[in-house]
């Protein structure tokens, strides 16, 4: 499902099926994007930031062309305890691993993956911090 | 340390195309007499060769190196090196003048970050601007790269950065009436490029600067955002567009100008050390 902004419209509250994974696109191309996305975040529920958000930055093939601050995403995947994935979607090498990548992810969110769940994100990127 | 205004006239009101170069191995600045002999004669060959500067004009190249001894910032900085092409009709009189056709140089100011780690018999100049036929620019370019064993790369400016430069800019203090400050967006994903032009008065924009910025002489991140910010908002209340959505291709203000593909054009004297001290920044953070 896709939205370019949150909240959902909550006239279809009742059509959609459960949410497993939120991602949140940024162009580093658009400043707008990553504004986008910052109040939309407000629009998520708390349970959420368990492991089934992250942050998909988008466009890195171009570095002359970034509007955004790479740190200023960083900072904001640590703020709200979420992975930060960069990737290049002109490339069709890397969108075909991103996407597998999210898929993956995807899985374990919905508990098809056994013995790991959402919260195993969240303690991995908490490990990565401390060392 | 302040240029001599007179020497450094011919840099302002030009458009310098940008880029960044590694350090030059070998080059002593004793021999600029003798790089110029060498330069002339390489030019001379490839235009024998067949690869024609100009079409239908006989013109000898003149070849002059120089050194601008005042641009640098400090101590740890190489002096500015100047390359200049003149013409001499064939033909003409003897009392003809040299017509200048390109000009070149390589400078640093302030390029620490490079030259403290650099080893031995390295001369930094990370930075170059060329104005003048790109032809000329490719020959001066491969000479050099042949004789220093360096590598020249175009320096592109990110959005980012061009907007850092426009919140300086347009916050300095000037003394006489100066120019509109102005940025212009290229609209993406459109059937037909789309380009759109803010224009904004110099001192609405210096108000608006003074009133961000909390320490005078130190700029942040977070203040440059705050600036834009106020830019965007104030154009989307007026129009209802999202100019944080395109992308910003080219800013003015009355101190210089500065394009994303790497184009600068400086036009105040007094400011010229600080513009270029930021543009030998870009260029280390290229080589790097």
């Amino acid at each position: 499902h896709l939205a370019t902004s949150l909240p959902l419209p909550s006239e279809r509250d009742h059509l959609r099926p459960r949410i497993d994974l939120v991602v949140f696109m940024i162009d580093i191309k658009s400043k707008y994007s990553l504004k986008n996305v910052e109040t939309s975040l407000a629009h998520v529920d708390a349970s959420f930031f368990l492991g089934k958000v992250c942050f998909l930055v988008t466009g890195v093939g171009r570095v002359n062309a970034c509007s955004i601050e790479t740190n200023a995403v960083c900072k904001l995947g640590e703020t709200y305890c979420s992975p930060v994935l960069f990737c290049e979607l002109e490339l069709e090498g890397i969108r075909a691993a991103t996407a597998q990548r999210l898929v993956r992810m995807l899985g374990i969110c919905a508990g098809h993956i056994p013995g790991v769940s959402a919260l195993s994100f969240v303690s991995l990127m908490r490990k990565s911090d401390d060392d | 340390e302040k240029a001599d205004p007179q020497k450094t006239a011919f840099l302002l009101r030009k458009a310098w195309t940008l880029y960044s170069v590694t350090p030059l191995y070998g080059f002593r600045r004793a021999r600029l007499r003798d790089y110029a002999r060498l330069l002339g004669a390489f030019i001379a060959a490839e235009k024998q060769k067949g690869l024609a500067v100009e079409v239908g004009v006989e013109l000898d190249i003149k070849v002059a190196l120089s050194s601008l001894a005042d641009i640098r910032g400090s101590e740890l900085d190489q002096a500015a090196l100047l390359v200049q092409l003149s013409s001499r009709s064939r033909g003409s009189s003897r009392n003809s003048e040299d017509k200048p056709v390109w000009w070149g140089w390589f400078c640093s100011v302030f390029g620490d970050e490079l030259s403290e780690n650099v080893p031995e018999h390295f001369t930094c100049l990370p930075l170059f601007l060329s104005h003048g036929a790109e032809s000329y620019t490719a020959l001066v370019g491969s000479w050099f790269q042949k004789t220093f064993d360096c590598c020249f790369r175009r320096l592109a400016i990110s959005p980012l950065n061009l907007s850092w430069m426009v919140a300086m800019w347009a916050g300095c203090k000037l003394d006489r009436a100066a120019s509109a400050v102005e940025l212009v967006f290229s609209v993406p994903r459109l059937a037909q490029p789309l380009d759109i032009s803010y224009a904004i008065h110099p001192e609405d924009a210096k108000a608006l600067w003074d009133t961000v910025q909390k320490t005078p002489g130190e700029i942040t991140q977070e203040e440059v955002d705050v600036f834009m910010d106020c830019l965007y908002a104030h154009f989307h209340r007026h129009f209802k567009i999202h100019l944080s959505a395109a992308k910003l291709v080219k800013i003015s203000t009355a101190i210089a100008s500065a394009h994303c593909d790497g184009i600068v054009k400086i036009l105040h004297s007094q400011y010229l050390p600080g513009v270029l001290m930021l543009l030998t920044e870009l260029a280390i953070s290229q080589i790097q």
